[in-house]
């Protein structure tokens, strides 16, 4: 029986494990060296925060992967020996493929600065940076947050539930400027500060210092200012996680390059997720995407083709979604932080300074291109049809009610919107 | 791993911790609570409309003070920190004292009321005496037991009631069903049926429907009700148009939630003094199990009894009255044939393999306990009679299943272990629910994240999480459409609708975002 491998219980590895069983009889392991089952990544700050338990990160029960015939491996591969279809484990473990599916997901960035592998100074991206954080935040007065990012805002959020005093250093105009438009990034901005969090813009860190005990103890940024601090948050970003690829025959840049069928130049090994990097994206799509939705949709793409129906990567219009401390964000389409000639934007914002919309379009002939949301919720199948009909965006700010995904009884604010278009 | 994973549950004092406020206004809220303890010590309050007031009073005052230090002043939002961390929320020592407390008061209340002061001959003493002028002001008559209960029960629900508004102050739909179980407790639980006492009518609720109400056709009752002239008829008639036609008509355009968390009283205590335990429930595929057994045994049983007391109370030749032992005793047989013939006719496709069995088998039994019965002569339908079904009904469920487990064990096994594994009218709702009903909680396309908020949050135990992340809609008999994991969902994924029963249910993937021919293909493979 062919054997397939997958490294990785992310959310890619593990939806391609589960629609190859789907699909297919295949002997299937899963390898972690994170965590014994798989979790929610987006949900680890809900354990700090004590919303959830470890237990409640687990989207299937545990009997479910012997009872779907999913082997699960705890251990780390150090070497592939592509060659012999080989995986050599730190604890001098061997095992071998037929198939291997690359699904490392990424690791946190550092950008080389002095000082960023100090006790006290950590990213948020596993498990185990999950575990550190709940030690290096014991005696924790204040703390410094390096980016910001999804990732940036979430470890405010978490850190403030601990009574820690947080500071944001943010190297843009506004929060997350680089992918929001700036009166949208100004208002979450805002929303960030009005909980207490301190949010600094335009600027970026230096080095960290330790104190005599070796442990981060201030930051110095670039224009020379010293914060004092216990704990340092690096939130700039995420990269993919292969380094231990580097030296193979295994071509990546970024990334690990793949193709549409999302395999790599070595026949049989395969890469999905944020570790996968594509030769030839879809022009409305970027070469790495690290986010949930891509790692699941790339899963299951790999997982027909694993099963004998080679499939391409063909993902549909773009979405994501996120929350800033209270504030709900959604997004279809592409919007991005700056109009140009073929990109325009209409704003509109709700005074209380919690709810917006930007709608992107073609100012030429008024298609409608994407739409950014904060406290509204919009109906993901409903505008993706509109993305695909080429609506322009007077029959959507017209139709907006349609989209409409809010809890029964909200107040509605189409009327406003389509108001303050007009007017 | 398990050491680490161990770890991460015991850290994070800061949200653990009461502040300064929040401890005063618990001594407030104790100090009334205290009140009541002597009294129920046997202590005479010299005035006992003042030391009632008093204690009340300053019950109240402590919720509404902690209640406000802890949410409002803040953003409106999920206010879920610290709830696995503090020690009442998350099975902690003060979870256990406090249920140990409130299944003893269960215990008491139910089979030894005289340890709280009942005395109906020689004057009520202890804490029942205490409530006595408040219930000579409203029926006339001095306290019971159930009055003293009432009077707390719709306590509870009003100030934690007021807790729960300022927690979901940013959400209407929270607020409104809130305001609904307030109302349907104070006036249609509380004040109604006393005032009929007070008026020489019978003891009713119009909130409180058959079978969850299982002693409204019982003898005495019907008894009550037909000597109490037009409005004891009324009274009857409403009882079996509540359930016969109200309930199909509001549970098809509404789902089971317009009863379980807008009008019943045992939702809306789970809703507000409940709250704080909604994450306890089990998610677990086997307690999914135990559920479905459990919950359709009850219904069995409330049918079996129900039928039995009618069937003892009724007499035997038409003459006196048209509907005899015997025509009732078919007319159920039939009655219950035809709508299982239904169902089974029209909905067969949509019940899981299980329910079938277990619904065909239930029905052979009935009908079959019926026919040996009916068919040897035995006047004791069921080989017992009514009364003692009807006996150990209430010891067992009524009792001990909806108010020792229900609501004693709220802080261990969280607020809703009545409603989703003892309560007939829900399993009857929820039927419909799952098989003729317009309700359903859309998922949102792709937008899942498998956070798990949805899940954790459920008070019914619904896995939502498991429909949500292969973007199907949820159907579940069980869901009383609290609307909380639309709440706590940080994505904004599912949304509680009442929309054409068409698409209602799709149990094929749907995942937004990637190319349809894959779909397609997964579609047919699942297949």
């Amino acid at each position: 029986m062919e054997h397939i491998v997958i490294i990785g219980n992310g959310i890619a590895g593990i939806t391609c494990a589960r629609h190859v069983r789907k699909l297919s009889d295949k002997k299937i392991t899963v390898i972690s060296a994170e965590s014994e089952y798989f979790f929610s990544r987006t949900a680890l700050m809900y354990v700090y925060m004590g919303h959830m338990k470890w237990e409640h990160l687990k989207p299937y029960e545990d009997w479910f992967w012997e009872k779907n015939r999913i082997e699960l491996k705890t251990g780390f591969v150090e070497v592939i020996d592509f060659g012999k279809k080989e995986l050599d484990f730190s604890s001098g473990e061997k095992m071998t493929y037929d198939k291997l599916v690359l699904a490392t997901g990424s690791v946190y960035n550092k950008f080389g600065w002095k000082g960023e592998d100090l006790p006290g100074v950590q990213g948020l991206v596993s498990k185990q940076d999950l575990e550190l954080l709940e030690k290096n935040t014991k005696n924790c007065k204040k703390a410094v947050i390096v980016g910001g990012g999804l990732i940036g805002v979430e470890l405010a959020e978490m850190l403030s539930t601990r009574n820690i005093e947080v500071m944001m250093l943010v190297r843009e105009k506004a929060f997350w400027n680089n992918i929001l438009p700036f009166p949208e990034a100004k208002m979450i901005s805002e929303h960030i500060r009005s909980h207490g969090v301190e949010v600094k813009h335009e600027i970026e860190l230096e080095e960290i210092v330790a104190d005599e005990t070796g442990r981060a103890s201030a930051i110095y940024t670039k224009t020379g200012e010293k914060i004092s601090c216990d704990l340092v948050g690096l939130c700039a970003g995420v990269r993919p996680n292969i380094d231990f690829l580097k030296n193979s025959k295994l071509e990546t840049d970024r990334g690990i390059l793949v193709d549409e069928t999302l395999a790599t130049n070595i026949e049989d090994v395969y890469a999905i997720g944020d570790c996968a990097q594509l030769r030839n994206p879809p022009t409305h799509r970027k070469r790495n995407e690290a986010v949930w939705y891509v790692g699941r949709m790339m899963g299951e793409t790999l997982a027909a083709t694993l099963a004998g129906e080679v499939q391409k990567y063909n993902p549909g219009n773009w979405f994501n979604s996120a929350k800033f401390f209270d504030i709900e964000y959604q997004t279809y389409g592409r919007v991005n932080p700056e109009e140009n000639k073929e990109e325009q934007h209409f704003h509109w914002q709700h005074q209380d300074g919690t709810k917006a919309v930007t709608v992107a379009f073609n100012p030429e002939n008024k298609r409608f291109l994407g739409i950014n949301t904060f406290g509204i919720r919009m109906r993901h199948p409903v505008v993706d049809r509109w993305l695909n009909e080429n609506r322009d965006i007077v029959f959507v700010l017209q139709n907006l009610r349609l989209a409409n995904f809010d809890p029964e009884f909200y107040d509605n604010y189409e009327k406003a919107i389509f108001k303050s278009f007009k007017g | 791993m398990a050491n680490s994973q161990k770890n991460m549950a015991i850290t994070g004092e800061a949200p653990a911790a009461l502040s300064k406020t929040q401890k005063i206004s618990s001594g407030i809220g104790i100090l009334g609570l205290f009140i009541l303890l002597l009294a129920l010590l046997n202590v005479n309050f010299p005035n006992k409309t003042l030391f009632l007031s008093l204690s009340i009073g300053l019950v109240t005052l402590g919720t509404v003070i902690f209640a406000k230090d802890l949410y409002s002043g803040k953003h409106a939002g999920i206010k879920n920190d610290g709830v696995w961390f503090k020690s009442m929320t998350a099975r902690g020592i003060w979870a256990w004292i406090t249920g140990i407390a409130l299944t003893l008061f269960y215990v008491v209340l139910y089979w030894l009321p005289h340890f709280l002061g009942l005395n109906p001959e020689g004057g009520n003493t202890g804490l029942i005496a205490l409530f006595d002028p408040l219930s000579k002001l409203i029926n006339g008559g001095p306290a019971s037991q159930w009055f003293v209960y009432g009077t707390l029960y719709t306590l509870a629900i009003f100030i934690f009631g007021y807790k729960f508004l300022l927690k979901y102050r940013h959400n209407r739909y929270q607020r409104l069903r809130t305001f609904s179980v307030m109302f349907f407790q104070l006036g249609f639980a509380f004040l109604i049926p006393e005032i009929l006492v007070r008026l020489n009518q019978p003891y009713y609720n119009p909130a409180n429907i058959w079978p969850l109400n299982y002693d409204l056709f019982a003898g005495y009752k019907l008894q009550e009700f037909f000597s109490a002239g037009n409005l004891g008829f009324f009274m009857f008639v409403f009882g079996l148009i509540s359930i016969f036609v109200i309930t199909p008509i509001l549970t098809y355009k509404y789902g089971k939630r317009w009863y379980c968390s807008w009008v019943c009283g045992c939702g809306g205590l789970a809703e507000t003094a409940g709250d704080p335990y909604r994450h306890l429930s089990d998610k677990s595929l086997f307690a999914w199990k135990v559920e479905r057994w459990v919950i359709h045994s009850v219904l069995v049983f409330v049918t079996v009894m129900t039928i039995a007391v009618v069937y003892s109370f009724l007499g035997e030749t038409p003459t006196e009255f048209w509907l005899t032992k015997d025509v009732f005793l078919g007319g159920s047989a039939g009655f219950l044939t035809l709508l299982f013939a239904a169902i089974m006719i029209f909905k067969r496709k949509q019940l899981a393999k299980d329910a079938k069995y277990g619904a065909i088998g239930y029905l052979v039994i009935i009908l079959a306990i019926i026919g040996i019965n009916y068919f040897s002569g035995n006047n004791n339908i069921f080989f017992f009679a009514g009364y003692q079904l009807r006996e150990w009904y209430g010891f067992l469920i009524g009792a001990a299943f909806s108010g020792v487990i229900g609501v004693g064990f709220y802080p261990i096994f969280g607020n809703r272990v009545w409603c989703r594994f003892g309560c007939p009218m829900a399993a009857i709702l929820g039927m419909q629910q799952r098989l003729f009903s317009k309700f359903r909680i859309t998922t949102n396309g792709g937008q899942c994240i498998s956070c798990g908020n949805c899940s954790t949050y459920c008070e019914m135990g619904i896995d939502v999480r498991a429909y949500a992340q292969k973007g199907q809609n949820i159907v579940r008999s069980s869901c009383v459409g609290c609307g909380i994991c639309s709440a706590v969902c940080p994505r904004g994924v599912l949304k509680l609708e009442n929309e054409s029963t068409d698409g209602r249910i799709d149990s094929e993937e749907v995942l937004l975002g990637n190319d349809v021919n894959l779909m397609e293909l997964l579609n047919q493979k699942a297949k």
